[in-house]
């Protein structure tokens, strides 16, 4: 058991399928879905409960089975794994906020999770108050919130509002304010949690910084993440989980490739139309794919499309922005109206040939007009995509964006003058 | 960074904390320890429901204040007044006045603490830190409500020309009981109320039913000698009588009701704790 920080052996945990019907009251959930079989189900999950732990096999499931895996001191480790694969109970238990059915972990150091920004935060409370509350849910001491209490402001950038509300606050002061509380959090293990995935893209980025630098310094991390660029960027190590299990474990870029390679990661996406506006054109859904391998990546678009009062022929343009929100390039397959006024739906199929793009992050913002300055409809960044791997052959060094996104195909040679 | 090779129980050779997580056993020490370290925290969460309580209200914590005060007014009317029930030679209001006091504080901390787990649940699901805090923050943050209505009940037996002898630092232990047999109470509900969600509707008729079973509208010698102690074992009995004693001088004695009241109270928390620990580890799973 050498310096590990984090030793787990055998962990599982196995959950009650017939328990959730009783833990609320039982009337509401007979109430909600008055049908026989929710009847019989809550009758079962009852004498279950009388009979105490004894259930039969058929009524759990185990969403951990047997994970054992060691952690040394000052690493990062990512764990990627699709939705329900087990990873979040993994940080459930880690953290302590549930209890493994079986297994032991050893944990040495003072451990934090953040599986959330803001939990506790109080929207009757002023920014002032909850940043002390919502750190002291955390595990800091009064005196270290204190101390690190202008940091904190000045992370925020809520300055001018401390002393209001929260509840007055926009939902992107709400999240800096929350963030900034949980990055001054400064345990010897982190857990976290997806936290990136909410907030805009500059509070991402933003995450993503501070994380590198906890990283750096020396503390040990836990990050889960659907996000495969940032676990490559900030992960020493990796696993991937699926079905409660540990199915490969090592150099992050393997584990990011065995899980792009296995069908774990939706290349696809898709975009429907939130509501009924729009005028005479209107895109009612769009659906993408990636396909190829760097460096000639092809975006694929389907765009669904209505008339729906009389127009001009439209033309077609496919903005690509950067994970900031910054236009990187513009496709125009024709300067042609060629989407002429039909009478029933139609489809356009775009396909784009990407440039070498570093991993990361994109979006696609689609638009119809009948002439460059007369927009029919436009679909902002309706579609993300991910591009996982490096375009140069051979590059391990990590590509940050503060040198550009795309990577033009390049020769140079050396000879004598 | 040399770890000791010895398994010490809390921390390496540094100093840093050694934390063993295994499935749950059927009975869970108490690990006050870790409440201590984290009393911060429970601190904070009571200042949060202090400060929260009375926003947006008009009348603000005069509502703590005005609770007793119309139940006194409530009961000199119908008991004192219409009912005639004896007042241990004390006038009506500042007697009832006297019970009711303690007895708020009871059934606001009683009540809160049994919801308590279930109004923190994002907290149960999301961080982890003992679990006992909230609902001991719930019961002090009721305390300061004790605190506010303690002053109206000095001025009212100032009013009165009731003067407090030396006697009355015993108001101070009694206090400290009625926080037990409120956290005890509110232990045994807070835990049960994560699984049945009934608990929350049960509480209200419990919180009524017992405050008949307490001498707060009727002195406890109405009822026959032997039954007393048997009535005692409702540890409110003692505070409220206690209470009376202590400030009043009433007359009735209550050393042996005080004693049952304290074993009852002690006995209540010191097992809802551990029932609490038994049921902590579902919390986060079924709340």
């Amino acid at each position: 058991m050498s310096n590990a920080v984090i030793t787990a052996r055998g962990v599982g945990k196995r959950y009650r399928l017939g328990a959730a019907p009783v833990s609320d009251s039982l009337r509401d959930s007979l109430a909600a879905t008055f049908s026989r079989a929710t009847l019989l189900r809550v009758a079962g999950a009852m004498t279950s409960l009388g009979r105490g732990e004894r259930d039969s096999d058929a009524n759990t499931v185990w969403s951990l089975h047997d994970v054992s895996f060691d952690v040394g001191p000052g690493a990062t480790l990512g764990i990627i794994g699709r939705n329900g694969a087990g990873k979040s109970t993994l940080l459930k238990i880690l953290s302590r906020i549930t209890q493994p059915t079986a297994g032991r972990v050893r944990i040495v150091g003072r451990v934090g999770s953040l599986l959330e920004v803001g939990t506790g935060f109080h929207p009757d409370l002023t920014g002032r108050e909850n940043i002390f509350l919502n750190g002291a849910i955390l595990g800091m001491r009064r005196s270290e919130i204190a101390r690190k209490f202008d940091e904190i402001v000045a992370f925020a950038e809520v300055e001018r509002f401390l002393d209001t509300q929260v509840k007055h606050y926009s939902s992107g002061m709400y999240l800096r304010l929350a963030f900034a509380v949980a990055a001054h959090f400064e345990p010897d293990i982190l857990l976290v949690d997806e936290v990136l995935a909410v907030g805009d893209l500059e509070f991402q980025r933003k995450c993503i910084g501070k994380m590198g630098r906890v990283a750096g310094e020396g503390r040990t991390v836990l990050f889960v993440s659907h996000n495969m660029p940032a676990v490559r960027l900030l992960c020493r190590s990796a696993m991937v989980v699926d079905a409660g299990q540990i199915v490969r474990e090592g150099d992050p870029a393997e584990c990011v490739a065995y899980y792009v390679a296995n069908g774990f990661q939706e290349d696809a996406s898709e975009w429907t139309r939130p509501n009924d506006s729009g005028g005479a054109l209107v895109m009612t859904h769009i659906a993408s794919r990636v396909s190829g391998h760097q460096p000639r990546l092809t975006l694929e678009l389907d765009v669904a499309v209505e008339s729906r009062a009389p127009h001009k022929p439209a033309m077609v343009a496919v903005d690509v922005l950067d994970a900031a929100g910054v236009a990187l390039m513009q496709a125009l397959p024709s300067v042609e109206g060629f989407v002429a006024c039909a009478s029933s739906a139609q489809r356009i199929r775009i396909a784009i040939d990407l440039p070498p793009m570093i991993p990361g992050q994109y979006f696609a913002t689609v638009w119809l007009g009948a002439h460059f300055s007369e927009t029919l409809d436009v679909a902002e960044r309706a579609i993300r995509f991910e591009v996982h791997d490096t375009p140069t052959t051979g590059r391990s060094h990590h590509h940050s964006p503060d040198h550009g996104a795309i990577v033009p195909l390049s020769a140079a040679r050396c000879e004598p003058l | 960074m040399a770890l000791s090779p010895s398994h010490s129980a809390n921390a390496v050779g540094d100093g840093r904390p050694v934390v063993i997580i295994e499935p749950p056993r059927r009975w869970m020490p108490l690990d006050l320890r870790e409440l201590w370290d984290q009393r911060e925290l429970v601190y904070f969460l009571a200042w949060r429901d202090i400060k929260v309580r009375y926003k947006q209200t008009a009348l603000g914590a005069s509502w703590a204040i005005l609770q007793p005060i119309f139940g006194m007014a409530v009961f000199s009317i119908f008991f004192g007044k219409l009912g005639r029930i004896p007042s241990d030679g004390l006038p009506y209001p500042l007697w009832s006045f006297a019970g009711l006091v303690p007895w708020a504080f009871f059934s606001q901390a009683l009540t809160q603490s049994a919801n308590s787990l279930v109004m923190s649940q994002n907290l149960l699901r999301k961080v982890y830190f003992p679990r006992l805090a909230i609902p001991i923050a719930t019961v002090l943050s009721a305390a300061v409500d004790l605190v506010l209505a303690f002053v109206v009940l000095l001025a009212m037996m100032a009013f009165y020309g009731v003067f407090p002898t030396t006697r009355a630092v015993l108001v101070i232990p009694l206090a400290v009981l009625a926080f037990v047999a409120a956290l005890g109470s509110g232990l045994w509900l807070a835990a049960l109320s994560v699984r049945y969600r009934d608990v929350r509707y049960a509480v209200p008729v419990l919180v009524q039913f017992w405050l008949f079973a307490t001498p707060i509208a009727y002195p406890s010698s109405l009822l026959p000698g032997n039954w007393r102690v048997l009535y005692a074992f409702n540890p409110m009995t003692g505070v409220v009588e206690g209470f009376r004693w202590a400030l009043l001088g009433a007359h009735t004695t209550p050393g042996a009701m005080l004693a049952v009241s304290t074993v009852a109270a002690i006995v209540t928390l010191i097992g809802g704790a551990y029932y609490f620990r038994s049921m902590e580890r579902t919390f986060a799973d079924l709340v």
